[in-house]
């Protein structure tokens, strides 16, 4: 595989985007969403763009290319990619550059491959465009690009159909259409988010060499920094539009500048000393679960809960970690098993709880979004609870509500809002509010921080544990986020296809020696070391 | 976006905040934004609802008042639009018509949606037996052309205003209750309707409280929609002649009864002076009136309210498209 | 088995099943007419013996499932029974058979039909799939506006409309459109000029809207964007990686309208007096001459559930996901 093409030597500037304002079209107007970015990237270089969900980073990164989503427009600025200022280039010549020179990874590849067609034959498109190579070639070099991205049986696989291949090899055939040109510069937009943690270091790997191999310059979007950390030559950080910071991925990582910058590591700030007691709140004993009568997902599950402590339970997606919270509260009946809450087993049916047993356990979901009625104001909301269990109305309601609100750090002036009047965190802590409003013993976390932005996280981590502090509250937390779990556990269960791998206490399950599985979990966790993707490799290879 | 802030404080953390209003205010903003269609639409609503609810003292004879010569032209002996086949005068039939054709769909809309509504939300919160059943009746029933069930049901029960009601209110209730059914399905499976069956609360409750609430909007706006088109079906159900019978008046039949008087229209003809062919042109529209000012009240109407809806719609979805 | 085979036979099962219940309502209906409506169908004067007569002859005397059984058998093979009007009070029949009377009608509208799709159906695509790909300009929004107004109006005021302009004030086709057995086909599209236009207005109006929703449904897709920004051109992306995935909702889309061409037939032959079985069928209701109402509604029903099930199936052999399992 070798490049016929005039590359030029590395270090030219390859894209140069100066002063560039893009907008977007909402509520009847055009709104900047990038105020005045600019970025060079050299040839075979790979930067960083990193921000948080509404930064611009998708937007930016596509204007790289000359393109704005409908309803986003190039407003000024100007956009040179080789000497060609891609502003003012008519689209039929921008098309010439698309997946040719400048290719694109999407997020999701299962949604961005078309169902109607065959891997290969949307691979080898737009190499066909250029007409240098026969269709037989061209599939004998996507063979090859899928085996050079360690896809299992690369012969074949791009005869198959997208829905016919799992989301991680599709995110790496995907990177591998994106090669097929051998392109100058590929956008990759948030390729791993997708993937489980264990699935994203196979492709992290793969897109890293290809990357190397055929010397491309790259743009890696993510909101994930220790994910960057292993691809990037320099980061930029992005936030509402504008640029925050620009470094060496080393220097920004050992010396962030900006204080925005130094909140993203904040989250792994937080450590929690780990402690248990021998008083259990909750037991659960030998769980056999299943959904409608499919076969069983969760096998053989015991977890013990001691009191005014937090269990993490930790999993990858089909691990059985919200399974295991639906049986909890009652709204999935286990086959086998039961439930003990404070010695006492619970009826697996919820309509058969008692409203005493339903009030000490609550729960916090991971979208505040849908957990909470949008036509209902804060007060309703926090309100019902408290009339609810505890019978109380009128004033004693009012100033209950405006205690809970002073408790998670809000204020009276939130008490007749609507959900869509607040911002995501606030929306969270309104639900751990209503929650608490029910003078829970335990509450169930399920991924409560993973939609929120990083610096939002550390907020909300920080409240519960001082809430915890302070109430003696105990908390179930059902995460796939291990930081998370580093920050806020005394003790980690680790389960894996429905059953649990092993429980214990933060310090010995974080320390080897570890099981199979949980060995593999921990160690694909990126970290912010810029190394850690090629030690890890190396060390596996070595291992394996 | 909005403007940022680097010090952390959950209080001032930016959002989608926007200020507290009043309800009042809300609606006071919301006209304020609404496009010309809109405004057209509902000044026309209004104006025909005035009609419909005032006809008594607009109209200035009976709607089935037939002591007049037939066939009197626009302003002969006071009768603003001329008198039809039968000696009735035009203008106090179109007012009538306003009230029986309006007030009948109106009814009939209401019944449909209590129907639907309810079964819709019953079948949405019950998933089992009761939605199976429930969906596979309305399956077969929307199997038969709407208009073409109507009209075999009219056959076998004959055509009386509440068997005209209950036949189409049954009939369109099959719609009302399918969306009922899948707004309320994406209500039902929203983590705070779970959170309401967690703390423990009755069906009646989180029915009332958590579901309805959310499904209001695209109700409302299909309300308009479904009047619109049970509307239209009374008319041509009128006008095929098996829809409300005479005496009463309404505008699909008076459509029907004085139709042929478009034919009389003479051609535009060439030969003579522009000024005379249009002379001629008005004369013969306003002999050929009839049928046009009924089909036209008609058309105005729910043109009208589709301008209402489709804006109403674009708001609540707060969607572009 | 394929799955696809196995779709397929599942939704055309389903269909046969709701043409079962379909027809087992539209028989049912007999049974819920007034006791009396011996002596309304044969006039007042009808002794005893004629009226016992005409319901022996009904089989009112056997029981239920007997008669749609014979019921059934009979409009399987295209017999729906005698008509009721014709009957005198004194027991003379010169009623004639349903399917004597509708068989010429039927064709006529099956005529109308064809001709107003074979107009509509190219049309409202092409305007659809164009207002979609021009999305938001000055085009798009003349022609939502247009459509919306006329989905708005009635049938029967777009029929006078265009009876007053292209039959009254300019002669250019006949107001009353009249049918005969012997009329040559170009006379007989001249005649049906101003139904056919009346139904194409109505139609391509609905249509239109739905085509366009669908395709930009579909061109909002992540797929859509990742060709366009492969560099594929907007035809090739419209023609390979759209178009295979369109056929389903355009399907739908003209099902579902065509089906809705059953029901404006009826109305439109009425203000045009073309006699088609539309008109047939009001004329019946109107003297409640109920077989001959059964026979049109079994005639509409199946036309829309047939139309409807050639939809689905579309969809189905269309589908990806069921053309190559796992």
């Amino acid at each position: 595989m070798t490049d016929e093409r005039n590359r030029g030597a590395k270090g030219d500037i390859l894209l140069d985007m100066r002063d560039v304002v893009i907008d977007g079209y909402s509520d009847e107007r055009w709104h900047e969403i990038i105020k005045g970015v600019s970025l060079t990237l050299n040839r075979g270089e790979v930067l960083g763009l990193i921000g948080e969900s509404g930064a611009g980073k998708s937007t930016l990164g596509l204007a790289a290319m000359g393109f704005a989503r409908p309803g986003c427009r190039l407003t000024s600025g100007s956009i040179t990619f080789d000497g060609m200022e891609l502003r003012s280039t008519r689209e039929s010549d921008k098309r010439k550059l698309w997946g040719t020179r400048i290719a694109y990874v999407a997020q999701s590849a299962a949604a961005a491959f078309n169902p109607a067609h065959k891997l290969i034959d949307q691979t080898i498109e737009a190499t066909m465009r250029l007409g240098t190579v026969s269709k037989a070639e061209a599939q004998a070099d996507a063979i090859e690009l899928y085996r050079a991205m360690q896809l299992p049986d690369a012969d074949t696989i791009g005869f198959r159909y997208p829905h016919q291949v799992s989301g991680g090899q599709l995110q790496r055939a995907m990177t591998a259409m994106a090669m097929t040109a051998r392109p100058d510069l590929i956008i990759f937009d948030e390729p791993t988010t997708a993937l489980d943690v264990t699935t994203q270091v196979e492709v992290l790997a793969a897109m890293r060499d290809a990357v190397e191999r055929f010397n491309t310059a790259a743009i890696y979007i993510t909101h994930d920094l220790a994910v960057v950390a292993q691809m990037a030559n320099r980061i930029m950080v992005l936030r509402y539009g504008e640029e925050m910071e620009q470094a060496e991925t080393r220097k920004m990582l050992s010396a962030p500048e900006h204080p925005y910058t130094k909140s993203l590591w904040s989250v792994r700030s937080i450590q929690k000393k780990a402690e248990t007691s021998d008083d259990y709140i909750l037991e659960i004993k030998d769980l056999d679960a299943a959904y409608g009568k499919g076969k069983n997902v969760l096998h053989d599950v015991s977890i013990a809960v001691p009191r005014g402590k937090t269990v993490a339970i930790v999993g990858e997606s089909g691990s059985g970690k919200s399974t295991t919270a639906r049986v909890v509260t009652g709204l999935l009946p286990q086959n086998r098993g039961e439930v003990l809450f404070n010695g006492e087993a619970l009826p697996p049916e919820l309509k058969n709880r008692k409203k005493d047993q339903l009030q000490k356990i609550q729960m916090i979901y991971q979208m505040a979004d849908t957990a909470m009625n949008p036509r209902q104001t804060v007060a309703d909301i926090i309100g019902r609870p408290l009339e609810f269990y505890l019978g109380l109305k009128g004033k004693a309601k009012e100033d209950r509500i405006v205690s809970l609100l002073e408790m998670i750090e809000l204020d009276e002036s939130f008490y007749d809002r609507l959900p869509n009047e607040l911002s995501g965190g606030q929306k969270q802590r309104i639900c751990i509010a209503r929650a608490l409003a029910a003078e829970p013993e335990l509450i169930i976390c399920d991924e409560v921080t993973s939609a929120l932005d990083q610096i939002v996280q550390e907020g909300i981590l920080k409240l519960l544990m001082r809430l915890q502090k302070e109430l003696g509250v105990t908390y179930i937390f059902i995460t796939h986020d291990i930081a998370t779990v580093q920050a806020i556990s005394d003790e980690i269960v680790v389960m894996y296809q429905g059953a649990v791998v092993e429980q214990g206490l933060k310090t010995e399950i974080m320390s080897p020696p570890h099981p199979e599985y949980t060995q593999l979990l921990l160690s694909s966790v990126p970290e912010m070391d810029p190394d850690w993707l090629t030690n890890l490799l190396d060390g596996r290879a070595k291992a394996g | 976006m909005s403007d940022d802030d680097q010090t952390y404080s959950a209080a001032a953390e930016v959002g989608m905040v926007r200020q507290r209003r009043s309800r009042l205010q809300r609606i006071r903003i919301g006209l304020k934004s609404a496009p010309p269609t809109a405004w057209f639409g509902m000044i026309v609503i209004l104006c025909y609802l005035f009609v419909a609810a005032f006809a008594n003292f607009i109209a200035p004879y009976g709607e089935a008042d037939t002591s007049f010569p037939a066939y009197l032209e626009w302003g002969a002996q006071g009768h603003v639009f001329g008198t039809d086949q039968i000696g009735r005068d035009i203008f106090s039939r179109l007012v009538y018509g306003a009230r029986n054709t309006i007030g009948i769909a109106l009814v009939t809309t209401l019944l449909s949606f209590l129907i639907g509504g309810s079964f819709g939300l019953m079948a949405a919160i019950n998933r089992s037996w009761l939605d199976q059943i429930l969906s596979r009746l309305v399956d077969v029933l929307m199997a038969i052309p709407g208009l073409i069930f109507a009209l075999m049901l009219l056959s076998i029960f004959g055509s009386s205003t509440i068997g005209l009601i209950i036949i189409i209110a049954l009939l369109d209730s099959t719609r009302v209750f399918r969306l009922t059914r899948a707004v309320s399905l994406n209500v039902v499976v929203m983590d705070y309707v779970e959170a309401a069956k967690l703390r423990g609360e009755g069906l009646a409750w989180i029915m009332r409280r958590e579901i309805l609430p959310n499904i209001m909007p695209p109700l409302v706006a299909e309300f308009g929609l479904r009047f619109c088109f049970v509307f239209l079906t009374i008319a041509a159900l009128s006008f095929l002649g098996v829809g409300i019978q005479p005496p009463t008046a309404d505008w699909g039949s008076m459509v029907r009864d004085n139709a042929s008087l478009i034919q009389f229209v003479r051609p535009w003809m060439a030969a003579d002076s522009f000024g005379a062919n249009w002379a001629r042109l008005i004369e013969d529209l306003k002999l050929a009136s009839p049928p046009l000012l009924a089909a036209g009240a008609i058309a105005l109407l729910t043109i009208a309210v589709n301008f209402v809806v489709d804006w109403f719609l674009h708001k609540t979805s707060g969607l572009k498209e | 088995m394929h799955p696809i085979v196995r779709t397929v036979i599942q939704r055309l099962l389903l269909g046969v099943f709701t043409l079962f219940i379909v027809s087992l309502i539209i028989f049912s209906s007999i049974e819920f007419l007034p006791g009396d409506f011996g002596e309304a169908v044969l006039g007042q004067a009808a002794t005893k013996e004629t009226v016992a007569a005409f319901r022996r002859e009904l089989g009112l005397d056997l029981p239920a499932w007997q008669r749609y059984l014979e019921w059934v058998g009979g409009v399987v093979q295209g017999d729906f029974g005698q008509s009721f009007s014709g009957r005198a009070s004194s027991g003379q029949d010169r009623s004639r058979s349903v399917i004597e009377l509708i068989g010429p009608r039927l064709q006529n509208t099956l005529f109308l039909a064809v001709l107003t799709a074979s107009i509509a159906v190219p049309l409202a695509l092409f305007l659809g799939i164009t207002a979609a790909l021009y999305r938001n300009s000055v085009y798009d929004r003349v022609v939502n506006a247009a459509t919306l107004t006329t989905i708005a109006t009635p049938e029967f005021f777009v029929a006078y409309i265009l009876m007053l302009f292209f039959a009254s004030l300019w002669s250019l086709f006949p107001s009353l459109s009249s049918v005969t057995p012997d009329m040559s086909l170009g006379d007989r599209i001249y005649s049906a000029t101003l139904p056919a236009m009346t139904l194409t207005l109505v139609i391509v109006a609905h249509m239109m809207r739905m085509t366009r929703a669908a395709i930009i449904n579909l061109l909002a897709s992540p797929y859509i964007e990742m060709a366009r920004l492969k560099g594929v051109s907007q035809s090739k992306v419209i023609l390979r990686h759209a178009l295979p995935n369109a056929w389903a909702p355009i399907a739908t889309v003209i099902a579902f309208n065509l089906a809705y061409l059953v029901v404006g037939v009826v109305v439109v032959e009425v203000v045009f007096t073309y006699p088609g079985i539309g008109q047939t069928m009001v004329d019946a209701v109107r003297t409640r001459d109920v077989p001959v109402v059964q026979a049109c509604t079994v005639i509409f029903a199946a036309t829309y559930i047939v139309l409807n099930l050639i939809a689905d199936i579309i969809g189905i052999i269309t589908n990806p996901r069921l053309l190559h399992p796992r």
